[in-house]
């Protein structure tokens, strides 16, 4: 009786405080990160899921909002941003590599980042999505910080984006080296091209897993299709918006 | 030090981005502008600091833990997914796998297509 109290005070001050939602993001993810490697890397045990769904569990069953939770994680997230900034080092450093394959990673890069909007913004319509979750998904292929921007523009919901990018990078990182074997694209500056553009930072860590090339690759992919991206979704969807009726 | 001094960097480059951005009312996002100004100062500069090089691969090598609190935001949005969660999951799905084999198969193709001029001359490197 003493002691309940004093437990229930400190859950208080935990629950409102940043301390627990950042340290819970880290701890889960050092777990999900150890179980990855003791699976040797296998893509279906991606780190991003284990810890996502272990954060999910432990906060509906302790009944604790996501927004109280985000007062922590937001620390770890604000870092995408500077991460975004930061992809401009392997740019540089992969820039002699890019120089020479310039024109076939433009042409890869347009059609990429066309093909990975204007598709889920067709298949979603097709499907009976609404107007809200086609532009919410249309740059799902971009990072997140960019992704969210770019959603904000176009009627998406940014939070919404955000978690369909996650979705999006899981889905690229756990069936990419699958696909590539199965339609014989055996070339790792083409995987990690393809791989960078489709599914970001996510598929990009998956990508420096098969060899450095593939994931050097993937974050220069990832660095200029979330610039192509930007430059390139608003635009396109108002060329579909004048073809397509809504 | 230099880990600090390079994360500082970083982050004056994205502020520097996102008021830019909203200053010109530019349609990029701001850590965008501030990678690609990042990008020509390397270039102008001629080498990667160390400071910056610590700093960038330390993000870098962590990415994935980055993305996790934006995946645990499912949570707030399960009404919404389940509501259209047929669009959502085969849309999102589809258009991965469309993307990254189309984008795969695209560069072996035009690769193949502007490097073979060099392949003749022996300097193909594979």
């Amino acid at each position: 009786m003493m002691n309940e109290p004093g437990l229930k005070d400190i859950w208080v001050y935990l629950s409102a405080s940043p301390l627990l939602g950042l340290t819970i993001t880290l701890v889960a993810y050092g777990l999900a990160y150890r179980l990855y490697l003791k699976t040797n890397s296998n893509p279906l045990a991606n780190p991003v899921v284990t810890s996502v769904a272990m954060l999910i569990i432990l906060l509906l069953a302790t009944g604790t909002s996501y927004s109280d939770y985000f007062e922590g994680g937001q620390f770890v997230h604000f870092l995408l941003g500077p991460a975004t900034v930061a992809l401009a080092v392997p740019l540089y450093q992969q820039f002699s590599r890019l120089r020479q394959l310039w024109l076939p990673v433009t042409i890869s890069l347009f059609c990429g980042v066309v093909i990975a909007a204007g598709s889920s913004i067709g298949l979603a319509r097709l499907l009976g999505g609404s107007m809200e979750i086609q532009m919410s998904l249309a740059p799902k292929s971009a990072t997140a910080p960019v992704a969210m921007g770019i959603s904000e523009k176009i009627g998406g919901l940014p939070s919404l984006t955000a978690v369909l990018v996650v979705i999006t990078g899981i889905t690229g990182a756990v069936l990419g080296t699958k696909l590539f074997e199965w339609i014989r694209v055996r070339d790792d500056t083409a995987k990690g091209i393809a791989m960078g553009v489709a599914a970001h930072g996510i598929g990009t860590a998956r990508a420096f897993q098969v060899s450095s090339q593939m994931g050097a690759f993937s974050g220069l992919a990832m660095a200029l299709s979330a610039f192509a991206t930007a430059l390139l979704v608003p635009w396109l969807v108002d060329l579909l918006a004048s073809w397509l009726p809504a | 030090m230099q880990f600090l001094n390079g994360i500082t960097l970083l982050l004056v480059y994205q502020l520097v981005g996102e008021i830019t951005v909203r200053l010109l009312g530019l349609p990029i996002p701001g850590p965008v502008l501030g990678m690609v100004m990042l990008f020509i100062t390397l270039m102008i500069r001629g080498r990667t600091p160390e400071s910056v090089d610590q700093a960038s691969s330390a993000l870098l090598s962590h990415l994935s833990l980055l993305f996790v609190p934006a995946g645990v935001g499912m949570m707030a949005h399960f009404g919404r997914i389940a509501d259209e969660w047929v669009p959502i999951t085969l849309a999102l799905l589809l258009s991965t796998v469309i993307t990254m084999v189309a984008t795969a198969l695209i560069m072996q193709v035009t690769t193949r297509w502007f490097t073979k001029p060099l392949a003749e001359n022996g300097k193909h490197d594979e």
